[in-house]
């Protein structure tokens, strides 16, 4: 297919300028620079139908004029009112902002800075926990003595009277299953 | 939960075992999980985890037999899971019980429990002995096939078939180790270092009957599958036909206590003997492990994979995550630059052959008006000068498409600019005029870099992707499609209400969606409220300067000029043009608005019915229709609009998107397809005879969409920034500290009047 230097180049003015808006942090430039973008695409699409021809209208039934392809139109006319419609969104946007910040600039995110300089070490999810032998017991470390699970005291229990009801007043649950 | 995986290589198998990468990776993992748990598990002082450290080293050995792959190993894999479910979940369940009575898990601790408590005893020596793989038990049964199927496989397979199988075999005296390792550590007698026994551990209290019964049932089913295999054998059999035999003819094996004096058996004895050697000088053995680096300590890798993971996220993100939107934005569009620059210039292609500079010079001439709208709105220092810049370009655009040959677009194109520009006012116009409020451009020389880059990666892609079509467009169809089956001259309008009609049904919902979006930002609680009727509203209130005292002598000299003749009782030319504020009205706008409102009205109509043939449809329709009403709210304020429009805006959309939806409905209910059209001839007296498409009630529904979202917008945008600031400014004159902005001299408004 035969490029149009015009064209082409158009479409890169447009990306260039929009992109250069579109990273500024006043938001009417930011959507101006939006509008400028989509009319690079626009400029792109336009050039995907080849050479300039006939307007796409069948005159007289002649179906096999040399028409400029109607497919890109199509798809341009989507494109086009659709950003009109995200033109007003962005619009009602910048106001809103106006009226809830009186601020029509980006700010920076506070958020994602204090993320950058937090410690690697994190004490709750890093630390070395001792390796536990039981889950049913409160280890007493400097005697390594054990404790009776039921009552967590320190005695020598018969191995008969462990387990009274009135055991479980001390609030640890009971893991007592089948008996 | 940990057979998951399992499962998955036992359901793959059938499919994957002959693929490249299946055997290395299954054979591989399976053979080094097995090698190293068994190996930790030795090394354990709780006899949880030597328990848990021998299930990793036994899903080794799951993985390696079912992903093997033969009809043997097949029925092995299921048989040694099973085996393996059922002495695992009776000795944690032992360990279970053995913890909630004494309160410890740790083997130095436990002692004499073996002579105390007999039944637990009995019940975990014939699960661990199971676990060994001992006759005449379940886990023998199963690991007797295991074996019978790497020892053919390697027969079939020499190589690795035997590293294969002399690995298994190590892991397997391993695992009588590491099981004998278990019952001395939970039941045996400890002695100290002076020779004397330690004292038994007591129990809290004597394990029920209960408590015992579930471990001793599955500890029973151990013994009698072993003598009984039959049903398993018939449970497994329908997944064995999935597989062949491991050479062609080999007879199948079978699940039996006695196959024989086969060389099999003799592994199984090497194993046993091994193991049992590797526990009676457990001491030594103990030495060795300590003096072994641990080159294989998971969790230590775990660990330090997570810190490396932690250092990288953190890195990472203090590089990128700078709370700039701007900077993300940069980031995106560098490598988007970079992917397609790179993919141009490292690939290759077709350089474009053909190239024109510009159809005619008027394309010339309007490209250079283009750029300088572009560089204009870079430059201007004021809100809206920028604003009326981009609508150069806008406008620029228009032109190149007419001269493209494109009548519908540059028609669009011009319609939805002049009514950005009335938007972009309405919106904007209690902003500053100035754009900046603090620190101007930043990064200036990166963003100028970073744009012409991207602007040239598209200009390349183009150029190339231009020259790559290999296939005739599907629009060459187009033409005659669009005459003949839509019945419509305009290609264009007839692809968008008939051959692509669900790319603009989808685009009407969007619209919708929008102006929805628009309303719900500005009015917050609910639109459409009642308004008051026309007569309720006092002459002249309308946007009403009330503070004078900022006016300068010129300024309150002409208000007061126009006040005087706001009295004068003479029939209106708008219905609502009285309500406004004097010092707010134009009389030749409310004349032009009267005598151009209808002939505008009656124009989109016209777009829209002659859209089919000629240049138009119902997005030109709509968008004309869209502008007249703008015009009346310009020239006669927000109770013109309401006069004018006496509907909701979300009831117009509602209904175009129902008379869309419903052209689709309609053909498929009368036998078509969905959106199928349909052709209606037509002869009326006057206007003589007509083709009428099914389309054309299509673009009304795309009409009355488009109407409905600029008149959404006009309400929102318009009305209720009215009234809100009307609400502001009398709030100031109350002396009410909320911002009060007087007349907007300085803002965007006071710039564009």
């Amino acid at each position: 297919m035969t490029l149009n230097l015009t064209l082409l180049i158009l479409m890169g003015v447009m990306f260039a300028v929009g992109i250069y808006l579109l990273l500024e942090r006043s938001l009417t430039r930011v959507l101006l620079g939006i509008i400028l973008i989509s009319n690079g695409v626009n400029l792109l699409l336009l050039q995907t139908g080849g050479r300039a021809g006939d307007s796409p209208l069948v005159v007289d039934g002649d179906v096999d004029a040399p028409f400029f392809d109607p497919l890109p139109q199509a798809l341009l006319l989507t494109a086009i009112v659709i950003a009109f419609a995200l033109v007003s969104l962005m619009l009602a946007l910048i106001y809103r902002s106006w009226v809830l910040a009186r601020q029509d600039e980006l700010s920076d995110d506070e958020e994602d800075r204090r993320v950058a300089s937090q410690p690697i070490y994190d004490p709750e999810e890093d630390s070395e926990v001792p390796t536990e032998t039981t889950e049913f017991a409160v280890e007493d470390l400097e005697s390594s003595r054990l404790l009776n699970p039921r009552t967590g005291r320190d005695e020598d229990l018969p191995v008969a009277s462990a387990h009274t009801p009135e055991d479980d007043g001390d609030g640890r649950p009971d893991h007592g299953t089948g008996r | 939960m940990v057979k998951a995986g399992v499962y998955l290589v036992a359901r793959m198998a059938p499919g994957f075992h002959e693929t490249a990468l299946w055997m290395p990776t299954v054979l591989g993992v399976g053979l080094a999980t097995m090698l190293v748990g068994a190996w930790r598990a030795l090394r354990q002082t709780d006899i949880k985890l030597v328990l848990a450290y021998g299930t990793v080293s036994q899903l080794g050995f799951l993985v390696m037999i079912n992903g093997l792959g033969t009809e043997d190993a097949a029925l092995a894999g299921l048989a040694m899971l099973l085996a393996h479910g059922l002495f695992k979940a009776a000795l944690f369940m032992v360990v279970g019980i053995i913890d909630h009575e004494t309160g410890t898990r740790d083997l130095t601790r436990l002692s004499g429990l073996g002579r105390s408590q007999r039944a637990l005893f009995w019940i975990s020596a014939v699960s661990v002995a199971s676990m060994a793989g001992l006759p005449p038990l379940f886990g023998f049964v199963a690991k007797e096939v295991v074996f019978e199927s790497f020892y053919g496989y390697a027969e079939v397979h020499p190589g690795w078939g035997w590293v294969v199988t002399v690995g298994v075999v190590v892991a397997s005296a391993l695992t009588v180790a590491y099981s004998a390792r278990f019952l001395w550590g939970a039941f045996g007698t400890k002695r100290r270092t002076t020779g004397e026994p330690l004292e038994t551990t007591p129990f809290h209290a004597p394990a029920g009957v209960v408590f015992l019964a579930a471990p001793a049932l599955l500890a029973a089913a151990t013994v009698l599958l072993a003598l009984w295999p039959a049903p398993v054998q018939r449970l497994i059999d329908p997944f064995v036909s999935l597989f062949h035999p491991v050479s062609e003819g080999a007879p199948g094996t079978y699940l039996a206590l006695w196959h024989g004096l086969t060389p099999v058996l003799g592994l199984s004895v090497l194993a046993w003997g091994l193991g049992l050697g590797l526990f009676a000088v457990r001491e030594r053995f103990g030495r060795l492990q300590q003096r072994t680096p641990a080159v294989f300590d998971a969790e230590r890798g775990y660990r330090s994979s997570v810190k490396l993971l932690d250092v990288v996220a953190v890195w990472l993100t203090s590089v990128t995550q700078r709370g700039s939107l701007a900077w993300y934005l940069f980031i995106i569009i560098a490598v988007a630059t970079g992917l397609v620059s790179g993919v141009l210039l490292f690939t290759a292609h077709q350089v474009p052959q053909s190239w024109i500079i510009a159809e005619q010079p008027l394309q010339l001439v309007l490209a250079v008006v283009i750029v300088a709208g572009a560089i204009g709105a870079v430059w201007a220092p004021k809100r809206f000068m920028a604003v009326l810049m981009v609508s150069l370009c806008g406008y620029g655009i228009a032109g190149l498409f007419a001269l493209q040959g494109a009548p519908d677009l540059a028609l669009t194109v011009l319609l939805v600019e002049s009514i950005v520009l009335v938007v972009f006012v309405l919106a904007l116009r209690n902003l500053p005029a100035g754009i900046w409020t603090q620190n101007p451009a930043r990064f200036k020389i990166g963003r100028v870099v970073l744009g012409i880059g991207f602007g040239l990666a598209m200009m390349g892609a183009l150029a190339v992707g231009m020259d790559s079509r290999v296939a005739v467009p599907i629009s060459e169809e187009f033409p005659w499609m669009a005459y003949e089956v839509g019945q419509g001259a305009n290609i264009v309008n007839v692809t968008l209400v008939d051959i692509r009609v669900w790319d603009t049904f989808g685009e009407i919902t969007v619209l919708a969606v929008a102006a929805t979006g628009v309303a719900s930002l500005i009015f917050v609680k609910r639109r459409d409220a009642r308004r008051r009727s026309l007569h309720e509203v006092p002459t002249g209130s309308v946007g009403r300067v009330l503070n004078e005292d900022n006016l300068t002598p010129r300024q309150a000299k002409e208000i007061r000029v126009a006040r005087s003749f706001s009295t004068v009782a003479r029939e209106a030319w708008l219905v609502a043009g009285r309500t406004v504020a004097p010092e707010h009205r134009s009389i030749i706008f409310e004349v032009v608005t009267r005598l151009m409102f209808h002939a505008i009205i009656l124009l989109s109509l016209y777009l829209l019915l002659a859209g089919h043939n000629l240049p138009g449809g119902g997005f030109a329709g709509g968008l004309l229709a869209g502008l007249a009403l703008t015009l009346r709210y310009l020239a006669g304020g927000r109770y013109e609009l309401e006069a004018a429009v006496p509907f909701s805006a979300s009831a117009l959309m509602g209904w175009g998107l129902a008379l869309a939806c419903s052209t689709g409905l309609v053909s498929l209910l009368a036998g078509g397809h969905i959106f199928q059209s349909a052709m209606l001839d037509v002869d009326l007296p006057v206007f003589g005879e007509h083709h009428v498409g099914s389309a054309i009630m299509f673009d009304v529904g795309v009409y009355l969409v488009v109407v409905g979202l600029i008149l959404d917008i006009l309400r929102s945008l318009g009305s209720e920034i009215d009234v809100r600031s009307e609400m502001e400014n009398r709030a100031a004159e109350r002396g009410d500290p909320y911002h009060g902005h007087g007349l907007h001299s300085e803002t965007t408004l006071g710039v564009a009047r």
